[in-house]
């Protein structure tokens, strides 16, 4: 298990470089720069602007220097927070006045005051926080809806829940999100229309510090809009699977043996029925990651959604590179992890 | 292929109970309208095209018509029933969904709409298909190296976030395409696209990014059949590689990979309507559902029927692609019903 998480580590290093090249690639073949303005700004201006944030080097080299500045950790007397050439996401404090910093993720060339780290450190744990509650509310509702509907096959109990699941399908975050603001905040006026209920500074760098009815009531819309789509989903995998494993001969023989139904379920064929459900979870999470973009854009949460794309039509290129390789990190540990939960779950997958 | 299924069974009566032979087809298509929900979605989905094809004929003003004195006009229903705009609303019973900012017809902006969700939601899986298919039945065919190698492309691609991926590619075809000299290629490129409203490139962005999935699973179907016998016999009868895989490969397992696409028409229609929604898909005036539920979002407090009703629209079609996918999988695949 180890030595195959290490190998899957190391995959995933070549994968995050690719991922990177094509992208650097790309959003420099993209006609266009970032100090490209309506009024045009001076030749002299852009020369050293392109000169100041080396965009006057061969594509190689900028590159390198990319990938330098974010890969290696190095030492640095300066005090995090005060230079923005400088400032790297993980600080560790090693002597008086001596730091080991790490992913220096570079500036951000539309707002010149602010790093990419800035925006990731202000905005990302806003988006975390809608996530993981949205993928939380998903879990809960369409498991249990999946059991259900499958343990009660062709009731009333069945049908409701496919309809739970075909409703949340069909409907997007995008008709879903206008539709929740017009009930719920501009008619019945129950809940704030737009907005999010924490600021920074957050507790850990992530966790909001004012957790309470004012939070949740800016997180109930986003939340339910989100993850009503991907309870749909996780419902009819769920009780497909389950339908599949109830089947099985070892669920008769579980029965055969005078198991109480509960125990025959939960310990036999729920966990068997949750391996394809936990194969999903990677996809899915891809999925919330950009219907996390779309809440945010229809409930005005400022989170790093709008980033994505104002930093390509900007031309931002630290912005650009930042925001794909923070998700593509994201997503790939996501599929490792998902595959590591396979081997808890089926003890039969062994990996080497 | 098609299966024959011959039921030979002694009845009550001692008479045989025959059943007549059908094939697959035949079989599907009665199961298909067996089920009513698939049905409905499929009605839905045939009058949707319909409004699309005659949307000219159908719709009560051409979409692109301002009439500006008209901005935010609503008929007399719609305020019956978004009951919050009494205060101020505006009544004109011209438009039978109320007018949008710059006093366009909304109903004939929606049927209008219906060609871009229309033509993404054919031919967004088309290009997945034949890009998928065609990489995974390579990769799949020749295995070893040449599997492993374009299957790690595979997982690169999938590592991108698509919505990111897009964008940029997006952004890439719009600005390099944007005004190059008149006769070269991409000059025709940006006159197709300009012709087809902003699409062509939308078309390119999410076909480029939509095929990994249609790969992994046409080449896990050809691995299933490539050791067949008959296979075996093509090749000793001296069949080329490229023979082997579209004249006896590609029949035999296209069914189920048209029908897993059909599946996944519903998300080509809603990631349409998200590039639009975001400013990333087709051109002003062109009308796209998501482009009209964006400009609705803006003025949801005042007058929300400008968001609710192309939103609405497409929920419905939506609703039709599922249950008609849903419904075509069950019957041309009954162990599979009510799985994903």
């Amino acid at each position: 298990m180890g030595r195959y998480i290490i190998r899957r580590l190391l995959w995933m290093l070549v994968v995050l470089f690719a991922v990177s090249a094509i992208t650097f690639l790309l959003m420099h073949t993209v006609p266009g720069g970032p100090f490209d303005r309506e009024k045009a700004l001076p030749q002299e201006i852009i020369e050293n602007l392109n000169q100041r944030y080396h965009l006057d080097k061969p594509l190689v080299v900028q590159y390198a220097t990319y990938v330098y500045d974010v890969l290696i950790p190095k030492f640095s007397s300066i005090e995090p927070g005060l230079s923005l050439v400088d400032d790297a996401l993980v600080n560790i404090r090693v002597g008086d006045d001596l730091w080991l910093k790490w992913m220096n993720f570079g500036p951000s060339y539309a707002s010149r005051s602010r790093t990419v780290n800035d925006i990731f450190r202000a905005q990302l744990p806003i988006s975390g926080q809608l996530g993981v509650m949205a993928i939380t509310f998903a879990i809960l509702l369409g498991i249990p809806l999946g059991i259900l509907a499958a343990l009660k096959q062709n009731t009333v109990w069945d049908y409701l829940g496919m309809s739970v699941a075909i409703f949340g399908v069909s409907v997007p975050v995008i008709v879903l999100g206008p539709i929740l603001v017009w009930i719920f905040g501009v008619t019945l006026k129950w809940l704030p229309p737009t907005g999010w209920g924490a600021k920074p500074p957050y507790v850990l760098g992530f966790l909001p510090s004012n957790i309470g009815p004012e939070y949740f009531k800016y997180a109930v819309m986003p939340v339910v809009a989100l993850g009503l789509v991907n309870s749909a989903v996780i419902a009819r995998l769920t009780r497909a699977s389950l339908l599949q494993v109830i089947r099985e001969d070892y669920i008769r023989t579980a029965r055969a043996k005078g198991l109480a139904e509960r125990v025959v379920i939960t310990r036999h064929a729920l966990k068997n029925s949750l391996i394809p459900v936990a194969t999903i979870l990677g996809p899915l999470f891809a999925a919330l990651v950009t219907g996390t973009f779309v809440a945010e854009l229809i409930f005005g949460i400022p989170g790093m959604g709008r980033y994505f794309v104002t930093s390509i039509t900007n031309r931002d290129y630290p912005v650009i590179m930042g925001t794909i390789l923070l998700y593509a990190i994201l997503l790939v540990l996501a599929n490792l992890l998902v595959d590591i939960m396979y081997a808890f779950l089926d003890p039969r997958i062994r990996y080497t | 292929m098609s299966v024959q299924t011959e039921m030979l069974r002694v009845g009550a009566g001692g008479q045989p109970l025959t059943r007549k032979r059908e094939s697959l087809w035949a079989d599907a298509g009665r199961r298909l309208l067996r089920n009513k929900a698939a049905v409905m979605g499929g009605v839905i989905v045939i009058l949707l095209i319909l409004a699309a094809l005659l949307a000219p004929f159908i719709a009560p003003r051409p979409f692109a018509d301002q009439v500006l004195v008209d901005n935010n006009k609503v008929p007399d229903w719609v305020l019956a029933v978004f009951s919050n705009m009494k205060p101020y609303a505006q009544i004109s019973n011209d438009y039978p969904l109320g007018a949008d900012y710059v006093g366009r017809d909304l109903l004939s902006r929606i049927i209008y709409g219906a060609r871009i969700s229309l033509s993404v939601a054919f031919i967004g899986p088309i290009i997945s298909l034949l890009i998928g298919v065609a990489f995974g039945m390579v990769s799949g065919y020749f295995g070893g190296r040449v599997d492993n190698l374009m299957m790690r492309v595979v997982d690169v691609l999938y590592a991108f976030p698509t919505l990111l991926f897009i964008i940029l590619l997006m952004a890439f075809f719009r600005s390099t395409f944007a005004k190059p000299d008149p006769g070269s290629f991409a000059y025709g490129m940006s006159q197709l696209d300009a012709r087809l409203g902003g699409m062509l490139f939308i078309f390119m962005g999410i076909g480029l990014t939509a095929w990994e999935g249609m790969a992994r699973l046409t080449r896990g179907q050809v691995l299933s059949v490539r050791e067949k016998e008959y296979i075996e016999a093509a090749r000793t009868i001296g069949a080329g590689h490229v023979r082997i895989m579209f004249r006896h490969i590609l029949p035999n397992i296209v069914g189920p990979l048209v029908v897993a696409e059909t599946l996944t028409i519903p998300a080509y229609i809603s990631f349409e309507a998200f590039l639009s929604f975001i400013g990333l898909g087709v051109n002003p005036p062109t009308p796209s559902w998501g482009a009209m539920i964006s400009d609705g979002s803006q003025v949801i407090r005042t007058y929300p029927n400008q968001a609710v009703f192309p939103a609405l629209a497409l929920a419905i079609t939506m609703f039709a692609f599922n249950f008609l996918g849903d419904g075509l999988r069950d019957a041309l695949d009954p162990r599979l019903r009510g799985t994903q």
